[in-house]
């Protein structure tokens, strides 16, 4: 239990979670909230059953669809078969187990890391997880989340704990101010251009800094989003008054007098003056740029005024061929630059920029220009909420008059699973959060990047740093 | 737990679990029927045929139980499928420098060895292994040893306690079950109520 150390809100978060803690076995995790989808939940399902087991605690999990669900008009039927069996499943299974649900047809639907921070679930001070990797994104609230396995998933089910070892504490500074056509994705495209795709192995992230401060909820999402894509276990920021205005008054926030216990509680999460981390990096916000990448991994990024670098000033031969083959697959050459790369497709969307911040970001650009007529643009709200918002605010007008695709909401391109994707060798400027090879549709091409500048891109037909239209 | 096997090499470094198995086979409510999709994309042409230049088509590859790769295998998505596909496919032990955390918790959950190497010897073991690809290593778990011909041995580090559990057969999930009263007291007493969905 806590001494006068002073400590991380990582350690503070881990502390006030721990129920049992045995020599030489990893520490029982008490889980806040678990959310689940339809993708990698059906065996967990399948394993409670065949243990007999029943879900522990209902009350702290959460079901929704998102991944193999289409984004076309809600009132169609999911065509895909296989995948209609699997929006199918979760339904049955969260009926049969007492799980409050979000179907395909409610009006709440949404990305899993999208609705459980707009419709209050995730909390300051939470440990929060979910059968995918990028629950990272409810660290923005100062919750420590964590991406788990299917095996996982059942355990948590089963007990509401997760067998979990400490993670080695790892701050991320960011200090200084964004320049404009700078965005928080840039942020965190930054950070693992810097330290790699594997850099954060082990470790959770705390970010700080002056331009972490700066930042909306929303903007905070996107970075904590992608620290899986640095390698980290999870990623954070501490709560401030910015995060106690977005819960309050949400759907399942605390009210009254809960409220009141919360947020005291919440005020005492921040890290200790004094406390240490295992590691520490800084990115300076000042002369940062937008970011792109030019490869098959999230860590192959650079500043899109950069050119794509040599394999052969590469020291290291696995590396050096590593990213010869990402050049290969990208059809690149080592040199050249990536702005005025020509396009195929632009997606805005996911769990890292569907957020209605980022819908407004792409629209003050394609606000009465067009799309080039040789790009698909897709635009895809995080939730049906957003949706909504959107639409009071005229967004969907300015998409649809620009030349732009104004969809349900959903993963959609970023996973590729819902018929949403590439066709082999198309390009995409995406602001989703993988450009693994095939990750948007087999054989596809992506350049990772924020909503302005695939906005940007957008109407120029070509990779376009948006500070130049 | 202890293998003897030949190696089938993927000389990349982060091989990320979309490559391992694509997203469009998650759509799956089992987990049966992975392992002819392992490394779909860089296994098949268009048309479906086996790429016969790539290494999991081979006859040597599908004899062999132990995988080399490049460093930070299995890093994205925190899919379980790839360890089902990898495992159904029958590789039971990785061979790499390092490993996406997630990847490597599902990986010991479904009896597939993680097996950190340095950077030193990894490196030896794509030279010998160029030279005699029928080469055959050894991986003993209760030792935790790697070990080939004519290379050195070396030990590798893995979770005391998922060990155990590889060895003895022991159960995680029943494990936390057990602790039902531990976890009983805590939901007692949390410092303040969290619970909000109900
Ligand atoms: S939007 Fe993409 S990254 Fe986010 S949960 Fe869906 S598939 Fe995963």
């Amino acid at each position: 239990m806590p001494s006068n150390k002073p400590r991380t809100i990582i350690e503070k978060v881990w502390d006030s979670h721990m129920v049992a803690e045995k020599e030489g076995a990893p520490a029982v995790l008490f889980i806040d909230l678990h959310l689940v989808h339809e993708v990698t939940s059906p065996q967990a399902f399948s394993g409670l059953r065949a243990r007999g087991v029943k879900v522990r605690r209902p009350d702290l999990t959460f079901a929704t669809v998102d991944h193999s669900t289409p984004t076309t008009p809600r009132h169609l039927p999911i065509i895909d078969q296989i995948a209609a069996t699997q929006v199918a499943q979760l339904e049955t299974n969260a009926t049969e187990f007492g799980i409050p649900y979000f179907g395909f047809q409610n009006v709440n639907q949404g990305i899993v890391h999208v609705i459980g921070p707009e419709q209050g679930l995730t909390q300051p001070g939470m440990t929060v997880v979910c059968g995918d990797s990028h629950t990272a994104t409810h660290g923005a609230f100062g919750a420590l989340a964590f991406g788990i396995g299917t095996s996982e998933v059942e355990m948590v089910l089963a007990t509401q704990c997760l067998l979990q070892r400490p993670s080695k504490t790892f701050e991320v500074k960011v200090e200084g101010s964004l320049k404009p056509g700078v965005s928080a994705k840039d942020i965190i495209l930054a950070l693992c251009a810097k330290i790699g795709i594997g850099g954060g192995t082990g470790c959770v992230f705390e970010f700080t800094g002056s331009a972490i401060r700066a930042l909306s909820m929303e903007e905070r999402m996107t970075v904590c989003n992608m620290a899986i894509e640095a390698g980290a276990r999870a990623g954070l920021i501490a709560p401030d008054e910015k995060t106690y205005e977005y819960v309050k008054g949400r759907k399942f926030a605390p009210q009254g007098e809960a409220w009141d216990k919360a947020l005291a509680y919440w005020k005492t999460l921040p890290t200790d003056e004094g406390a240490t981390y295992d590691y520490t990096t800084t990115i300076d916000a000042d002369t940062l740029e937008p970011m792109i990448t030019f490869g098959t991994n999230p860590g192959m990024g650079m500043a899109i005024t950069a050119s794509v670098p040599n394999p052969a000033d590469s020291a290291d031969p696995l590396e050096r061929e590593s990213l010869r083959k990402a050049l290969v697959y990208m059809n690149l050459e080592a040199g050249q630059a990536i702005a005025g790369q020509k396009i195929d497709v632009v997606f805005i969307g996911s769990c890292t920029n569907s957020r209605l911040t980022d819908l407004r970001a792409a629209a003050s650009v394609l606000k009465g220009r067009k799309v080039s007529p040789s790009v698909r643009v897709m635009v895809v709200p995080g939730s049906q909420e957003i949706k909504r918002q959107a639409e009071a605010e005229g967004l969907d007008k300015i998409f649809r008059d620009a030349g732009a695709e104004w969809r349900e909401a959903g993963c959609s391109m970023c996973i590729a699973m819902n018929g949403d994707q590439l066709s082999p060798g198309q390009y995409s400027v995406s602001t989703s959060n993988r450009n693994f090879e095939g990750r948007q549709g087999k054989g596809g091409r992506t350049f990772l990047a924020s909503p302005l500048t695939a906005a940007a891109s957008a109407v120029m037909g070509v990779v376009t740093d948006v500070r130049s239209l | 737990m202890r293998i003897h096997s030949t190696v089938a090499v993927l000389p990349n470094d982060n091989i990320d679990t979309d490559q391992i198995i694509p997203a469009r086979f998650l759509k799956t409510i089992s987990k049966d029927g992975l392992g002819d999709q392992l490394f779909c994309d860089w296994r098949y042409e268009a048309d479906g045929s086996p790429k016969a230049d790539f290494v999991l088509n081979t006859p040597a590859a599908k004899a062999s139980q132990v995988l080399l790769a490049g460093d930070n295998f299995g890093c994205g998505s925190s899919r379980e499928h790839a360890p089902w596909a990898l495992t159904q496919y029958g590789f039971q032990a990785v061979l790499s420098t390092s490993y996406a955390d997630i990847f490597k918790q599902n990986s010991l959950k479904n009896r597939l060895l993680p097996i950190v190497m340095p950077k030193d010897i990894h490196a030896s073991l794509f030279v010998a292994l160029a030279e005699n690809p029928a080469l055959q290593v050894t991986v003993d778990l209760p030792t935790q040893t790697l070990s080939w011909p004519g290379g050195p041995s070396m030990s590798f580090p893995i979770d005391a306690f998922a060990k155990d559990c590889l060895l003895e057969g022991v159960d995680e999930i029943g494990y936390v079950l057990k602790q039902d009263a531990a976890i009983t007291a805590f939901e007692a007493q949390r410092p303040i109520s969290l619970n909000t969905l109900a």
